[in-house]
């Protein structure tokens, strides 16, 4: 058995920054929606923030604070507060901020993560769930502060990416949590992921979370599958040993992934159950939730 | 949560989908959201496509091992061609008409951009300004939109390469993936763009690059991210000088070709209201782009059991329980769950089915393991194109 996290609320929000990241289609939006459900329902103040534009996290998570960040709108936030107003201005009105982007690639990220450090400062809230870029957009995402702090060598922005450095480098302020599914490709994904945050950025990784594991009831063995059916018609029979024979060929290849996860990735991992749902609502958050509250 | 709506009526007609895009086309354009099996679903058609006597290659921009692995390539893909020899016995084995090929390669961004580079410059000397830049290094590698321009010029590339009679492309898993359609739009922009223009000043010999001492402007953003970083901005400007026409020609054929008749545009997607929401967008922009869909695949939903519906094998669990029969209950009570599932997978798909059509839309099973070799990418070529799948 893959170590499981004692206490998987606690260490998942063990700092007061928490990044989930994941490939695409994992449920990275579910787990920032749960991990912010979960401790909000232990009495924090928990702040939600979304980069990418989608009103997903509002609707799942109706009564909490959640806060879209947008990479023009953080810059042009951070000039005026800087004593650039005349700039902003002058740089929205041209709209050469992309053009900047791409002068200074990380430049967006950066002044978003620094968004996200003055909220985390501001002592307005206990936590702040971030629901982080993709995968491969999340090593760019939190490497972009060192990249910068290399090509830029003075200004407001390198104050700024000094400041987010420091915050990525302290495990009391910032951790990543890693969200993968027991499937051979995300596994993979999770692994090399886990070990260029390492490796590349010197973040704190919070545990893995395992989303979507079929953690239903064990089902019979096929010779009492057989026997159980013999008494029915032949289609009935056919579609219960079908039905019987493939959900436990799923869980033997998820239990398989789950164990090569512990094997090659040597951090604690945190379970979420598959929900027999094609889309969550608030109301399945809130039952994940419950699960994370509860003591394993 | 509603009930199911009775998804499985969506799909009553959708026996017999025409996926002869494959033998009609020359171009097959695969998008979609990530993490819905978009690499393996173009590795599929490029193995069904040599099934049947073409010669295709695959190119994706996924760096996954897997697929390389799947293919066999223990060194994994490169950015040239290369010929998938261990697929060629399964290829041209079974029924038909043999001399099919299968080809895949990976996308270097980086790469292609220095080839468009080197293809319009007048100089080596200008060659060597632009490709040492750094700020030419941050687009190649960095600017949005530029994987999506690449992966179109990579296409024509393959289109006018005589080894292949079929291009299948995999498009990168993100939003402006259709930024494709418009290969030259990026670069466009980014050409025509304000600070281009306060920096470039027409004069009789063409656009002249401007002192950043003129521009207060300028002046303001060195201030703010450096002046490093300005005087790259501006030496790449100065250094891209003359090349303009080159690349917005080079761009309107890749534009031609992606909008030819027999370019194919296949949508891919997993039955979850994220990725069919995405799905459901691209096929909306597609065919207001005028290119319309040619079919849409949806991977990975949960596979029949019986004739029967949820509610029925619920019934029948609780008789079983009600009589004793533990095993039996629970085994109904498993059927019930999967189809279930399946109603709500297929109501999920409904809002594709609308846009696409019925008979244009696959819903390919959820396997019982996992798709990591040659024998599950048959596997799934069966499925869709309705043939047993081949033994190894």
């Amino acid at each position: 058995m893959p170590p499981e996290s004692e206490f998987p609320l606690q260490s998942l929000t063990a700092a007061r920054v928490v990044v989930v990241a994941g490939k695409g289609g994992v449920g990275k939006t579910t787990v920032t929606a749960v991990i912010a459900r979960a401790a909000s329902d232990a009495g924090r103040r928990v702040l939600v923030v979304e980069l990418d534009g989608k009103p997903a996290l509002a609707e799942l998570l109706p009564d909490l604070e959640v806060l879209a960040i947008s990479a023009p709108d953080a810059l042009d936030e951070y000039l005026r507060d800087h004593g650039f107003a005349r700039i902003a201005k002058r740089l929205n009105r041209t709209g050469v901020i992309d053009v900047v982007g791409t002068a200074a690639p990380g430049i967006d990220d950066i002044v978003v993560l620094g968004k996200i450090k003055q909220l985390e400062r501001s002592g307005e809230y206990d936590l702040i769930v971030v629901d982080g870029p993709a995968a491969g957009h999340a090593i760019t995402f939190l490497t972009s502060a060192a990249g910068l702090a290399d090509a830029v060598g003075s200004g407001p922005v390198r104050a700024q990416a000094d400041d987010v450095l420091e915050l990525l480098h302290d495990p009391d302020r910032c951790q990543v949590v890693l969200v993968t599914l027991p499937e051979t490709t995300p596994v993979n994904e999770v692994v090399e992921t886990a070990f260029a945050l390492e490796d590349d950025v010197g973040v704190q990784l919070g545990p893995v979370v395992v989303n979507g594991v079929d953690l239903g009831d064990p089902l019979p063995a096929d010779d009492d599958v057989r026997g159980a059916v013999a008494d029915l018609d032949q289609p009935s029979a056919h579609a219960l040993i079908d039905a019987a024979a493939f959900r436990r060929s799923r869980r033997s290849m998820e239990a398989e992934e789950i164990a090569r996860l512990a094997a090659e990735l040597p951090i604690p991992k945190v379970t979420l159950p598959a929900r027999l749902v094609a889309g969550l609502t608030a109301a399945d958050i809130e039952q994940l939730a419950a699960t994370l509250r509860a003591a394993p | 949560m509603s009930a199911p709506t009775g998804g499985v009526d969506v799909l009553a007609d959708a026996t017999g989908v025409d996926l002869d895009v494959i033998d009609v086309s020359s171009v097959i354009v695969c998008c979609g959201s990530g993490g819905v099996g978009k690499t393996t679903t173009a590795a599929v058609l490029g193995l069904e496509a040599a099934r049947r006597g073409r010669r295709a290659v695959v190119v994706t921009i996924d760096p996954a091992r897997r697929l390389a692995d799947a293919l066999g390539l223990d060194e994994g893909l490169a950015s040239e061609p290369q010929l998938i020899e261990v697929a060629s016995d399964r290829i041209n084995g079974t029924g038909g008409p043999g001399n099919g090929e299968l080809w895949a390669m990976m996308l270097d961004t980086a790469a292609t951009f220095d080839g468009l580079v080197r293809r319009h410059a007048d100089s080596d000397e200008q060659i060597e300004r632009i490709l040492g830049n750094p700020f030419y290094r941050n687009i190649a590698g960095a600017l949005s939109g530029t994987q999506e321009y690449m992966a179109a010029e990579t296409l024509h590339e393959l289109h006018g390469d005589d080894r292949f009679d079929l291009v299948i492309v995999d498009t990168p898993p993100s939003r402006n993936a259709l930024d494709f359609l418009e290969a030259p739009g990026v670069l466009a922009r980014f050409l025509d763009h304000r600070l281009f223009r306060l920096l470039m000043l027409p004069t009789r010999g063409g656009l002249k690059v401007i002192g950043t001492a003129t521009q207060p402007i300028l002046k303001a953003i060195g201030r703010v991210v450096g002046s490093e970083v300005l005087a790259d901005s501006v030496a790449f400007f100065q250094a891209f000088a003359g090349m303009e026409t080159g690349f917005r020609e080079r761009a309107d054929d890749v534009v031609r070709l992606i909008r030819a008749p027999d370019t194919s545009f296949v949508v891919v997607a997993a039955p979850r209201h994220d990725t069919i929401e995405e799905a459901v967008w691209f096929a909306t922009q597609l065919v207001e782009q005028g290119v319309g869909v040619t079919s849409a695949i949806v991977n990975r939903t949960h596979p029949e059991f019986g004739t029967g519906t949820a509610a029925e094998a619920a019934a029948a669990a609780t008789a079983a329980g009600d009589a004793g029969d533990a095993v039996l209950a629970l085994l109904w009570d498993n059927v019930a769950a999967l189809r279930t599932m399946r109603n709500l997978e297929l109501d999920v798909i409904a809002p594709l089915v609308e846009i696409v059509g019925v008979d244009r839309l696959v819903v390919l099973p959820l396997l019982d393991g996992d798709v990591h070799d040659l024998d599950g990418l048959m596997l799934i070529a069966g499925h869709l194109f309705d043939h047993p799948a081949v033994e190894g």
